[in-house]
Parts: C-alpha cells; structure tokens; sequence
C-alpha cells in the first residue's frame, strides 16, 4: 500500500516537475513526510473507527440520542420536496328574509355578481385547493384554485414569489390578492365572518385580485414597517381590462405594526389603489319600470385605512382572545356615464364621492370557542350626474345611484373542535338594500385537509 | 434636485446594506430555550431575541408584525423544527424579504434536525390529534438533547460569522463542562423519580419522563392537540381512582383548571413545572430550568 502511494507519487510529481532536477535528499525528505502523513491518518482512522462504534452503540440503545452534527440536513421541516397540498371545504345554509335575487347595495354601482348573502337553504361554498413548494432556490410558488358549487374552476392566486433577494425585497408576480387593507390577502376560509364588510363588498367587489407584479419592501427596524407597490392589467372590479399596452393603474400600501407588552400586538395602514375603467356596465332601471344597461368609464381612485388590535393573556390564545380591527374606504370615481348603453345611449360626465367603513371584534371566552360583532356602515354622497343636472334626464332613472346610506350589524359565534375544522353560525340585520331589512341566518362549515397552513396577522 | 434626490437614496441604500459589518450576528430563537442556549453559547457577538414567552403555546402563535421585522433582520433563525412552529414560522420567513433565513441556508438552523426524535408514528392521519409525522418535537426537556443541540449550534455559529470561531470553540467548551457537571449532579439528584408513575396534559413532557425514567400512564388530552370530553374525563377519574398516579403534570403555560379539577377528584398532587426557561421566577436560564424542574418533582415526590 505504502509502496504503492510513493510510486503513485513519484509518477505524480515526474509529470509535474523535471525529475531530473529532484535532487536525491528532497526525494528522502518526501519520503519522511509521506510516513508522517501515513501515520497521521492511521491515527485519525482510528479515532473515526472509535466514533463510529460509539455512535453504533448508540443507535442500538435507542434512549440516547444521536451525536451532534450526524443526524438531521441542513434545511430541516421546511424543505419538502413534494409542493405542500391543502383543501379547504366549506358550505352554508342560509334562511334569508328577502330574496337574494334582489340583493343591492343601494346607492353604490353594483360591484359584480359575486357580492351577496349567496342562495337560499344548503349551499355548497367554494372549494379551495392550493400547492405549494419552493421553485427552485430563488422562488417560490403557489398555486390557490377554487371549485365553485356550479362546477366551475376558478384561479384565485397563482404567484411567483422570490426568496432570495436580500434586504427586506420580495417580489410577487402573477395573480395574487392586493396587498391594500387589512382584509383584502386573507383567504375566506380565514375570515371571522361569513361574508365580507359591506365597504370591501361595494367598493372591490369583495375581494381585489391583482393579474400583475407586486414588490414589497421591509425596513430594517424592530418595528414592523413595510411598504408595497404593485400593478396589473386592472381588469377587476372597480377597473376594466383597456384596450392598450400597459397596466391599468396601480396601487401602493404602507403597512406599520407593533407590539404592546407580551400580550397584545396590532398593525395599521394606509392603501390607495387607482384604476382605469372603460365601459364598466352595470344594470339599473329607469324610470318606466325598463331595464338599462349603463355604463361608466373613468378613473376609480380608493383610499384605505386599516388598524387591527390582537390581545391574549402572555399570548396565548388558548383560554382567552380579543381581536379588534376597523377600517374605512374612500373612492372617488371621476369620469362619464353612459345612460342605456343599448338603447338612448346618453352621455354626461359623472362624478361620486363615497365611503364606508366597518368595525368588528371577535373574542374567544373559552377554549375552541369565539363569539364576534360586526357593525358595517356605508355612505354613497350624492353622484353628480351631468344628464341629470343639466336637467336631460330625471335623477329617477338612476334609482341605484340614489342616495343612501346602507347599515348592517352581525353576530357570530363559531366552534373550532381542532385547527382544522370550524362550524360558525352568524345572524346579520341587513340594511343594504334601501328599503328591506334583510335577515339572515348563515350556518358553515370548514374543513381543511392537507399541509398545516401557516396563517398571516 | 434629481440629483439630490438620487444622492439621499443611494446613500440610505448604502446603509442599509452595509450597516450588519462588525455588528452582533442577530439570532431569532423561537422559544425562550433557545433564545437562552444561543445567549450561553454566543455571549456578546450575538444579539438573541425570543419569538415567544414561556408562558406561550408554541403550537399557537400569531405571525404578529413585530416578529416579521425580527426576521427581516435576523441573521440566524434557530427553530425547534419537526413542524412544532410550522402555523407560524413559514409565515415570518416568507414575508421576511431575508434570503439568508430560508429553509436550507446556513441562517436557518433546527435543533429537531440534530436529534433522535421520540414517538415518531408509524402512520400519521389528523384523526390521531396534532401528531408530528417526525416525531414529538418537544426535545428540549431532556438535558442531553440540550449538549448535543449546543454543539451543533457552534458550528453554525462558526460557519454564519467565521471571524468569531475561536470565541465560540471557547464557550463551547466552557458550557459542556458546566453541562456535563450539571447533568451528573441532576442524574444523581433524579434517582428518586424512577419509575414514579404521572398523568400528563399535552404530550409534550415525553423527553422529560424519558429522562428521568418517569412513568406516563395517561394523559389529560385524549388525543394531542385535542381538549378532553366530558365522558373521556369521567373514564380517566374511573381509571385514576383505581390506580392513583403520583403526581399530574403540569406546564407553566397550560391553564390550571383541568389539571386541578383532576387532582381534586383523585386526590393526587399537582406539580407545575416551569417547561420553558422564564416558566417560574427560579428558571432563570438553562440550568436553573433543569434544578427547578427537578426540585419540584423531587418535592413532591418526598
């Protein structure tokens, strides 16, 4: 063995140097120095040999644990291979005074078709499938799908993320929910209540998704302080998708947050969205009794203003918790709106001016227990249509743009027997439409199967 | 005014980016454990800051802002791993923006990772409670899990800030020797709590009773994660009565009123025990946890 290394050697270094220029005390001085090497890794061997016995001995005897720096990679729990697959299941059953077919925010354009209590009796609500994993080890990505009961499928989120910018950046790109609010990036399955404020539901349709870019930014600070920019085609409501190149609009969000002690925490922000529309229909009729088609093409600039409070004992939301959040929105739509597109087709321009805002707590007085409030408030100001000031066509035939100011109080209660699974029921006086008191009685379920989500403050 | 304009930005970039050199290396332990094991071992080139308080349930926390930022800036995050924190944790490294705390890099360590974990199951489903398909990630109660956790945390220590090797090859070797005494002191102190029979709440003492040879023979939730019935709680008085443990555990941060409910019924002792260092004003740091756990078992086994 050992004569084989030096010839190994000896061939080694002739190919390296002139052999001839290797004096015969050098080639003696190699050789001690090889023996030294030798009897050095002999030694060592033989150490390995005595660990590896002793960790033998050890794994025999399963009561001690392994030896540091053997067992485990680098990159523990949070490195699977396979995406992260999660289903949430969830269904209502709703006993509704008024018939949901008539379901209008009064005084607001109506915002799609999506905003509503939903059916009457059992209903099975969205199902939703989201995969997750890292790309590779500069992204991530996800993908959220939602099955609806009419046997539809629907991408709610599909982004890329990265994970390797440093310096608090991160860039998210492809559909995504707005980062604006507080509400608007929570996945319904983590709402408190049912259904959405009355605000987020006349103002963005429930909930905004973005089809763009976002990029985000953290400041280096202990205090939570986070600043985000994003854009998209702008083809949700209150934009529309625009004939051009280019992205419709955009918005901006900073987000500050913070600690009170051990037990409570909180988080506040201001958001301003800005969107184009082109020939944003809505339904309406006039004052004949006929149905209308109308529609607004402008700029839809919203404001919002978002704080939520959480408090436990040290913490622990076990035993106890109170979790208190309010925000208010503020749109300005300024443009023209055409009246009876398929028919009188008359244009003026349009300007409204309007707001809303909810407040709600949620509290958990006992284990797997919560019992919440909601109070929803929404003021629609007075749109100034130029048709109708100019005297062209009565106020009467916008009977949706008419003033009002729709109210709604909820009552929750819900049950969590595990984290994976909630049974809620929810009672609300609902006061959107103008002149019909909406009681609704909403019983759910939600089940969620899959990866353990992680979920956001 | 553009140009001044692109001075003051270039200049705040600048510092933001170039303000870590020389500092402490920032460590975001998840527990007051290893916020206390990165503190012994890293002493002041470290700046160790707690994601959670002992008298928190680890399993449930809120991804709250303030631990976000914590993140942002963290050089290193030490976890305990074994998806004891994965309803949190995911959440603070994603929305970090800090490349160097992703799973897999040198900055994200797990002290599971290091370990034999005990009751890994040999099939996992949600119908058994909250069961961790690696295994019981509750490690830190057993002292030699706390050694071997150390010396692979000066490793990463030495690897995330080179310059600091030798100072943390030092403490190293100071805090093995104090642990190795310690342990021989606790390992002759716990004779008496072999075989003592207890009624835990969570299955998270498992390490403890491992340790000490304590014998579990039931447990005040019927499954983990999952509160006991009314009926299972009359089954488990029916079942004490008839073989009375010697004392029920209890964690700093569980609620008294089931254990104590308990121990009224079937008139056995409860012990609370700090579980986490800061659960009792004498748990002060790694040691005073292991003395303090250990006084009052041996207390109330008297």
């Amino acid at each position: 063995m050992n004569a084989r290394i030096r010839v190994a050697l000896a061939l080694v270094l002739a190919g390296t140097f002139n052999v001839s220029i290797a004096r015969a005390d050098d080639l003696a001085a190699l050789r001690a120095e090889l023996d030294g090497l030798k009897t050095e890794y002999a030694s060592r061997v033989q150490a390995l040999e005595a660990r590896i016995q002793q960790l033998e001995a050890q794994a025999a005897a399963p009561a001690q644990p392994l030896t540091p720096g053997s067992g485990g990679s680098a990159g523990g729990t949070g490195t699977a291979f396979n995406p992260a697959m999660s289903v949430i299941l969830a269904g209502t059953y709703a006993h509704l005074s008024q018939d949901p077919a008539t379901y209008r925010i009064a005084g607001f354009i109506p915002s799609g078709p999506d905003v509503g209590p939903g059916d009457r009796s059992f209903n099975l609500g969205e199902s939703e499938i989201t995969l997750a994993a890292n790309v590779d080890p500069y992204f991530y990505a996800n993908l959220t799908a939602s099955v609806t009961a009419d046997d539809r499928i629907a991408v709610e989120e599909a982004y890329f993320r990265t994970t390797h910018l440093s310096n608090g950046f991160t860039i998210k790109g492809g559909r995504f929910f707005s980062g604006i609010g507080y509400l608007n990036d929570i996945h319904a399955h983590a709402w408190d209540f049912v259904d959405q404020p009355l605000a987020y539901q006349a103002f963005l349709a429930g909930q905004l998704a973005e089809d763009g870019l976002q990029a985000k930014w953290l400041a280096p600070t202990d205090v939570f302080l986070e600043l985000g920019i994003e854009t998209g085609n702008g083809d949700r409501f209150p934009g529309t998708r625009r004939a051009g190149n280019g992205p419709n609009g955009g918005a901006v969000f900073v987000h500050l947050g913070d600690d009170i002690g051990d037990s409570a925490s909180w988080r506040a922000g201001v958001s301003y969205l800005d969107r184009d529309a082109e020939a944003r229909a809505y339904a309406d009729v006039e004052a004949g009794g006929a149905p209308v088609i109308n529609a607004f093409t402008g700029t839809s600039r919203i404001w919002v203003v978002d704080t939520t409070f959480k408090w436990a004992p040290h913490g622990n939301p076990t035993e106890h918790l109170l979790k208190l959040q309010a925000e208010y929105l503020h749109r300005t739509e300024d443009g023209a709106l055409l009246f009876d597109s398929t028919g009188a087709a008359l244009n003026s321009d349009y300007r409204s001016v309007q707001s809303g805002w909810y407040v709600q707590g949620v509290y958990g007085f006992r284990p797997r227990w919560r019992t919440g409030l909601r109070y929803d408030y929404l003021d629609s100001g007075s749109a100034r249509i130029g048709l109708v000031t100019d005297g062209g066509v009565a106020a009467s035939n916008f009977p949706l743009l008419a003033n009002a100011s729709p109210k709604r109080i909820t009552w929750m209660l819900d049950w969590s027997p595990s984290e994976f699974s909630r049974l809620r029921g929810q009672f609300a006086w609902n006061d959107a439409r103008a002149n019909a008191r909406d009681r609704q009685l909403l019983l759910q379920y939600l089940y969620s199967i899959g990866a353990h989500g992680a979920h956001k403050f | 005014m553009l140009y001044r304009f692109a001075r003051i930005v270039s200049v705040v970039l600048c510092l933001a980016v170039a303000a870590p050199a020389g500092a402490a290396l920032k460590v975001l332990a998840t527990t007051p454990d290893w916020a206390a094991l990165a503190t012994e071992l890293g002493g002041e080139r470290v700046n160790v800051y707690a994601a959670t308080n002992p008298f928190q349930d680890v399993h449930r926390v809120e991804a709250k802002p303030s631990l976000v930022a914590r993140a942002r800036s963290a050089d290193l995050v030490f976890a305990t791993g074994a998806e004891l924190e994965v309803g949190w944790l995911p959440v603070l490294i994603q929305e970090s923006g800090n490349a160097h705390i992703q799973p897999g890099s040198p900055g994200y360590f797990e002290a599971a990772a290091q370990l034999r974990l005990l009751e890994v199951p040999s099939s996992v489903d949600r119908s058994m409670g909250d069961v961790h398909p690696q295994g019981n990630p509750h490690v830190q109660l057993d002292p030699h899990n706390i050694a071997t956790v150390a010396l692979a945390l000066t490793s990463r220590l030495s690897t995330l800030d080179p310059a600091g090797a030798a100072y943390y090859q030092a403490r190293s070797v100071e805090f093995q020797a104090k642990w190795q005494q310690a342990l021989a002191r606790w390992d002759s102190r716990a004779a008496p709590l072999k075989g003592v029979t207890v009624v835990v709440i969570h299955k998270d003492q498992v390490y403890l009773c491992h340790w000490l040879g304590l014998r579990e023979v039931a447990a005040i939730e019927p499954k983990p994660g999952v509160p006991p019935s009314a009926g299972y709680l009359a089954e488990l008085v029916t079942k004490l009565t008839a073989a009375p443990p010697r004392i029920i555990l209890r964690n700093a941060y569980n609620d008294p009123k089931a254990v104590e409910w308990l121990s009224g019924k079937v008139n056995v002792p409860v012990v609370m025990l700090p579980f986490s260092v800061g659960g009792t004003p004498e748990a002060k740091d790694l040691v005073g946890l292991f003395d303090d756990t250990l006084n009052r078992l041996l207390a109330a086994v008297k």
